[in-house]
């Protein structure tokens, strides 16, 4: 019997390789994945399930109880639970917001403008994706120190702001924006002001996304180590922390706290998620 | 002859910087948009590595002025320092494990995410392996799964099954420290880059598929050798600058795990150094010495890695 070609099928992929594959990243996709269900498993145990033995990995009587412990917990020390939220809240929407705003008109003028100094700009800015921030730290404490930052929201937002990773993703996907389109606007009496914001900006959508899902990456995540010493400005990472050295005792209230953490970023990343894809293509290093 | 050579060369120069400045005057709107960014960059970022640079000769505890000391940060550091030498170990431990198997993996994974035809299960797919990157500190359940006590998972788990008859102190033991924390880093490190492979591999041009099967193209491995991997290797670039930055910076989730400092130093790195003489002991100057050098390997290593890699499929 003739074997019927099957549609759309590439003439390199067999079935049993298929299947293969599947299999391969399911069982190591399970690695990923049971360390956070376990994080939400734990968070909705009661007490007395998370001290079993042999212990569990699903919970049997699911309760809230964890939850609300967080908040009643922290109520008793200085500051209530909600004003570390708060906290985090503000600093990751300002941050993203500020971010997004600086990084695009940089990488407008450096993508879609021919001006004298802009591959001495963009270099560095490559240059700085090769070191991490705590190379900086040291001497980021003694500027915020001079220009009397420390200790206010300033120290963690400012710095986040000038980002380098943004500026280098919207600048790459920028250099897609087609000449003709803001020749076109120029041509029709718009100002350069006026062809960024109305022109460029809802050309390049996709990358807003991907540069609010970094940033609010970093600033929600943000501690504050040293920049911050006042309790009511410290940020919800800071008071996880402050919880889960509580040790066994805490385990359930921290588990609470971990899945508060880690379900906006995951919700934001699902939304945004073909968005980010299509970003990233244009993200390479050429040389 | 030699006069008049000169005199040519700076008229050259002068009617250079004459058209620089003019073109500069009129593309004034391009500075105003990149005004912004540029005055943080610059105080946030360059200015620190400069101020890191020249702080590394000096003595500094934050209350004195500075001291120069000349290259004695540095002696001490390799001479002197008895946790410099571990710290220069674990360091590079992680990273040359982590890094290169991290990267690799990120890469083979999302090949095989996209050799998936639906397009929601190779979404849903991405998401899995992502996660844990984006949840923050998810990590801390890995202090619960590897607890000293018997309702931790895994002690529990080898009880149990009579592999163990008491509870092992995961997180008490040097020898288990590391293997432990190179696990939960590979946990975490499916980045940026892997993301860029992603993004890489959906934008290959389906023609060279076309094009290879008649070369005579039978497998996806051939496939993703012949075709693939070249046509993508501005973001393999890209990943590797993300994953040899982020290997050498690994501190936080160690410290969160095994403590600070760890027992036996088996989790402190350059950057918990960095850490400890930076906001512990306010020793500037030595901390700033531990910075510059950690800012001139990770330079070093991008750069080496990128001249590597660009060789690549030529």
């Amino acid at each position: 019997m003739a074997k019927k070609k099957r549609k759309g099928v590439k003439p390199s992929h067999s079935r049993t390789g298929n299947f293969f594959n599947m299999f391969l990243l399911v069982a190591m996709g399970l690695f990923m994945v049971v360390p956070l269900v376990l994080s939400v498993s734990n968070s909705l145990k009661p007490l007395e399930e998370l001290f079993v033995f042999p212990p569990r990995l699903f919970v049997r009587n699911p309760t809230l109880k964890n939850f609300h412990d967080v908040f009643v917990l922290m109520s008793e020390s200085w500051v209530p639970f909600s004003r570390y939220i708060f906290n985090t809240v503000l600093i990751t929407l300002v941050g993203t917001v500020g971010h997004l705003i600086i990084a695009s008109l940089c990488a407008y003028a450096l993508a879609k403008r021919k001006f004298p100094g802009r591959n001495l700009i963009f270099g560095t800015v490559v240059t700085a994706l090769m070191f991490s921030g705590q190379v900086t730290a040291i001497p980021n404490y003694l500027i915020m120190s001079r220009i009397g930052w420390l200790d206010s929201y300033l120290a963690l937002i400012v710095p986040a702001i000038a980002k380098p990773m943004g500026l280098f993703l919207m600048k790459q996907f920028m250099e897609q924006l087609p000449d003709s389109l803001l020749e076109a606007a120029r041509i029709d009496g718009s100002g350069e002001f006026g062809t960024f914001m109305r022109i460029a900006m809802p050309q390049v959508k996709p990358a807003w996304l991907t540069l609010i899902i970094f940033s609010f990456q970093d600033l929600w995540n943000m501690q504050g180590g040293n920049f911050i010493y006042s309790e009511n400005l410290k940020t919800l990472p800071y008071a996880l922390s402050q919880i889960a050295a509580g040790g066994i005792s805490r385990a359930g209230a921290t588990a609470a706290v971990t899945v508060i953490m880690m379900v906006v970023p995951i919700t934001i990343f699902i939304i945004s998620q073909s968005s980010i894809v299509e970003t990233m293509a244009s993200s390479g290093i050429k040389e | 002859m030699k006069q008049k050579l000169s005199s040519m060369l700076w008229a050259d120069v002068k009617h250079r910087l004459v058209m620089t400045g003019k073109q500069m005057k009129r593309e004034k709107i391009s500075y105003l948009f990149v005004a912004p960014f540029c005055v943080l960059f610059i105080l946030f970022y360059l200015v620190p590595v400069i101020t890191s640079i020249c702080l590394s000769f000096t003595y500094y505890n934050v209350l004195e002025t500075p001291r120069f000391v000349g290259w004695q940060n540095y002696i001490n550091l390799f001479f002197a320092d008895d946790v410099f030498p571990t710290a220069v170990k674990n360091t590079f431990l992680f990273a040359v494990v982590t890094g290169p198997i991290g990267y690799f993996a990120a890469l083979l994974i999302a090949w095989m995410i996209n050799e998936i035809k639906n397009r929601f299960l190779r979404a849903f797919m991405t998401l899995v392996f992502y996660a844990p990157t984006i949840s923050g500190q998810a990590y801390f359940i890995w202090k619960f799964i590897f607890s000293s006590d018997s309702y931790g998972m895994a002690n529990g788990w080898l009880m149990k099954l009579g592999i163990t008859y008491s509870p092992i102190l995961w997180f008490e033991d040097a020898k288990y420290i590391q293997p432990i924390l190179i696990v939960v880093v590979l946990w975490m490190s499916m980045g940026t880059g892997f993301l860029s492979f992603i993004a890489g591999l959906q934008n290959v041009d389906r023609s060279l598929y076309e094009a290879g099967y008649m070369d005579g193209i039978k497998n996806r491995f051939q496939e993703l050798w012949y075709i693939t991997l070249p046509s993508m290797k501005p973001q393999l670039m890209f990943g590797a600058v993300m994953t040899i930055t982020s290997s050498f910076a690994i501190h936080d989730q160690l410290a969160a795990l095994a403590g600070f400092p760890s027992v036996d130093y088996a989790a402190h790195t350059v950057v918990s150094h960095l850490v400890d003489y930076g906001t512990i002991r306010f020793e500037m100057g030595y901390a700033s010495a531990i910075a510059t050098l950690l800012f001139m390997v990770m330079i070093l290593c991008n750069k080496l890695v990128q001249k590597i890699l660009r060789k690549v499929g030529n």
